[in-house]
């Protein structure tokens, strides 16, 4: 039995997150939505999604009061960082002229626009990065179980995590460079794909989520 | 390596149902649209996107219920389309469960409306719907026309300067629709896709006159679009996804396993 709570923190919408972890989750589990300081604390898992500007989540997680329990949830216990999600986790964000970010991880967010060629011709790179690409999984985790290498997830992003610790990195993805797509550390997992649009390869994912105990583990 | 290419079946939606005929053989209600979605989705569709050609102003959140009900079963991105004209319709629609939407005539009467929607919810969410039929006679250079109300009427407007402006307003996608093309199953009609694709940055879906599997990987291949969408050949059985995925793969293009 588990009690899987998404945080809610006025950022996007949040059904197909919900109904994704419902689907994968027995009828034992608590899958709930919640800005509350004390229901994240007591819960056994977290998920933390987000979408739109970097400013606007950080924003957003300032006015709910909610900065501090994102971070003390993702010393804690199994804590799985979903698109903006991801981003936010690390120090600073191009995005916004310059956006101060949660700093769990050394890194920034940068904007493919200034790494890629931007275009329709051959060689060039449409953003944002929005469709299926394969995910390539740099190590082994327990959040990979059943999930073929290569894998394609779905992505809709402009800017992308650079990490500055290689030790960070269980996923990477081509779109004009090869860009951290999955970083993971002890109990903490995040994505830069959308896993609850991603077809079985998303759902195992979350399944596996769901199931981990959140230590790193070795397959 | 890059991004696949998608292939996206389309369904149109009356009043909370499938119609256009739908036939699978294992299916039971082949007019259930979330039957429906979950087959194409096993099949390995890339995206669905729904068209509600409900008639009735009244019957309009019953797609939005029909939306809910895929999008609690079936976790691929999910386009819908069809009679959106104010951002209330479009918050009700992703909030439901919908990825994007489609803005056709909306976009037309009030081309504010795009930028409008694009600003508040992203232009990732925010498909542009253009139905162009070519206006050029033999001998003139190519020139195609932007039609409204399912291609009766003409509006005057030039077909690429108008992508190029919904671009520019922030849509996030073109869904290209020929209406030459569409329901003829000659293939896509490869210049305007081709002319479309080049003159944007953005995705570009081509749709209207697929027939076979050789004109799905031609519109990729020759039109140059980032996702092929089509209806008829898809719904009667005649190739399933995979089939289609296996052939466009065997092209040289590159598609979701």
């Amino acid at each position: 039995m588990s009690q899987i709570a998404i945080i809610d923190y006025g950022i996007g919408n949040l059904y197909s997150v919900i109904k994704a972890l419902e689907h994968v989750t027995g009828p034992a589990d608590r899958v709930f939505t919640t800005s509350d300081f004390g229901a994240i604390a007591k819960s056994d898992r977290v998920v933390f999604p987000g979408q739109g500007a970097a400013r606007d989540c950080m924003q957003a997680l300032r006015a709910h009061g909610l900065e501090e329990s994102v971070l003390e949830a993702a010393r804690n216990k199994p804590f799985l960082g979903i698109c903006m999600g991801m981003q936010v986790l690390m120090a600073r964000s191009e995005e916004n002229q310059g956006t101060g970010c949660l700093a769990l991880f050394e890194g920034s967010v940068k904007y493919f626009g200034d790494h890629v060629s931007v275009g329709t011709g051959p060689g060039s790179y449409k953003v944002p990065h929005m469709g299926w690409n394969a995910v390539h999984q740099d190590r082994a985790h327990p959040l990979w179980e059943g999930i073929a290498p290569s894998s394609y997830f779905y992505f809709v992003h402009s800017y992308f995590v650079a990490c500055e610790d290689a030790a960070l990195v269980a996923g990477t993805t081509d779109y004009g460079l090869a860009f951290t797509s999955a970083i993971a550390k002890d109990n903490v997992f995040a994505l830069q794909c959308h896993p609850e649009k991603s077809a079985a390869s998303g759902l195992r994912l979350l399944q596996n989520f769901v199931d981990w105990d959140g230590e790193p583990g070795t397959r | 390596m890059s991004l696949a290419k998608r292939i996206i079946p389309c369904l149109d939606v009356d009043a909370g149902r499938v119609v256009k005929g739908v036939q699978f053989v294992d299916i039971r209600d082949a007019g259930d649209p979330v039957e429906v979605a979950k087959r194409y989705d096993a099949e390995g569709a890339d995206e669905i996107t729904f068209l509600d050609i409900t008639a009735s102003s009244d019957e309009r959140d019953t797609m939005v219920h029909v939306v809910e009900q895929v999008a609690a079963q079936v976790f691929i991105p999910l386009t819908v389309g069809g009679g959106i004209r104010k951002l209330e319709d479009i918050r009700t629609l992703l909030n439901a469960g919908a990825d994007k939407v489609a803005i056709n005539t909306a976009a037309v009467f009030n081309p504010g409306f795009v930028q409008e929607a694009s600003d508040k919810t992203g232009s990732q969410c925010i498909v542009v719907a253009i139905d162009a039929k070519r206006v050029s006679v033999e001998g003139e250079p190519l020139r195609w026309e932007l039609f409204t109300h399912g291609g009766r009427k003409p509006t005057g407007i030039e077909a690429i300067r108008w992508a190029k402006k919904m671009e520019a307003l922030g849509a996030g996608e073109i869904l290209l629709t020929s209406m030459d093309c569409d329901g003829m199953k000659t293939g896509f009609d490869l210049e305007l896709t081709r002319a479309v694709s080049e003159a944007v940055g953005i995705p570009v879906i081509a749709s209207g006159g697929a027939g076979t599997l050789q004109h799905l990987a031609e519109g990729v291949s020759l039109g140059r679009a980032d996702a092929v969408l089509a209806a008829s050949i898809f719904h009667f059985g005649e190739y399933t996804i995979g089939e289609a995925k296996t052939y466009i793969a065997s092209q040289g293009i590159v598609v979701r396993a």
